[in-house]
């Protein structure tokens, strides 16, 4: 299989699995634990990722780098109300200051 | 959720949250383009992933993946696939807000990311949610198709987009996306057992598969919530201020 095969199957079941979600019935979510889940899904998602980006490299190792404090730092912008852009910069300065001294 | 028309403040607020989303999902399209042409693609197809596959976290297990070599194409295949059900989940929560039939349907479809579900459910008013969403979903596909073709031509001459940080960029959008969210005992609980699930499980399983697997953590929302219930309309969320603390995102999972 060429790259470019990969490439298309993949893109297509990108798009079927969305696509998917508005297909199914809308009385599907109706109930209200199903829509409870459905609620709770981003932020188990959104935590995971958080978790995997910050602690894991090549191959899922685990790894404490510049982006834990990168997050930190992102905490406590967010706990002073930062907007997001200001957020997102701040963690990569923070990530970029602190490889161009060495310190992570 | 009501459907009353929006002020126009509350309009300001969701186009400034929905091109704040844009622009910094946009900036890391640069990295996910250099990465891509890094991992072995080549320009174009490093540009058609981001205007055909379209969702950052897939697009970067595909490249990694498939960087060790065309034999890995199936778990290329099947890891991008994996981290695209969330996409799908987040069409569910989305297809009765958005009402859309036909062309825009796909339209809509195309651009159920991350970046412009999380702006359109954060929104208080479904007028608002609509308009999150269309507007986030554009101005991420504008921004990071661009960026994506800047990021594969220029990818070495960047160099590593770690040493600018970028791979914290997208760590810190995350958190962001997040934090709004935890707005209550079971979300916090929810947020820390898929942190911890998705962590324990990423040495020894395929990209994509811990985030999927941690995802089975918003079951603890199955049963009836204790305290205080409709959390969701927490009203603490209504709160007027210069730049509401949402969401947003940064899109990309390298995982």
């Amino acid at each position: 299989m060429s790259i470019w095969v990969a490439l298309l199957i993949a893109t297509a079941m990108a798009f079927g699995l969305k696509l998917v979600g508005y297909l199914v019935p809308a009385d599907l979510l109706a109930e209200p634990h199903v829509k409870r889940v459905t609620a709770a899904l981003p932020v188990a998602l959104l935590a995971a990722l958080v978790a995997i980006q910050t602690l894991t490299g090549s191959g899922g190792a685990w790894t404490l780098d510049a982006r834990v404090a990168a997050v930190g730092v992102a905490i406590v912008a967010l706990i002073l109300r930062a907007p997001f852009i200001v957020v997102v910069v701040l963690g990569a300065a923070t990530a970029a200051l602190l490889r161009l001294v060495g310190w992570a | 959720m009501t459907t009353d028309v929006l002020t126009a403040e509350q309009r300001r607020l969701v186009i400034r949250e929905a091109l704040s989303v844009g622009i910094a999902t946009g900036a890391y399209g640069i990295s996910f383009g250099a990465l891509a042409v890094a991992a072995g693609l080549d320009v174009w197809q490093a540009c058609a992933l981001s205007l055909l596959m379209f969702t950052g976290g897939s697009q970067f297990a595909f490249i990694g993946i498939i960087s060790a070599g065309l034999h890995a194409a199936p778990a290329a295949i099947a890891a991008s696939s994996l981290l695209g059900v969330r996409n799908g989940l987040y069409a569910l929560e989305l297809t009765q807000l958005l009402r859309v039939r036909g062309i825009r349907r796909l339209a809509a479809a195309h651009i159920t990311i991350d970046e412009s579900t999380a702006v359109a459910v954060s929104q208080s008013h479904n007028k608002a949610a609509r308009l999150g969403f269309w507007l986030t979903g554009l101005s991420v596909f504008a921004l990071w198709n661009l960026t994506t073709l800047v990021g594969a031509l220029v990818g070495n001459a960047i160099g590593d987009p770690r040493t600018w940080g970028l791979d914290a960029a997208a760590c810190a959008a995350f958190t962001a996306l997040l934090w709004p969210r935890l707005k209550n005992r079971d979300s916090v609980a929810i947020a820390v057992v898929a942190a911890v699930v998705a962590v324990v499980l990423a040495p020894a399983t395929p990209p994509g598969v811990p985030v999927i697997v941690a995802a089975l953590a918003a079951f603890i929302a199955w049963r009836e919530p204790r305290a205080t219930t409709g959390a969701e309309d927490d009203p603490e969320d209504s709160r007027p201020g210069p730049v509401p603390a949402q969401p947003e995102r940064g899109s990309e999972v390298p995982s």
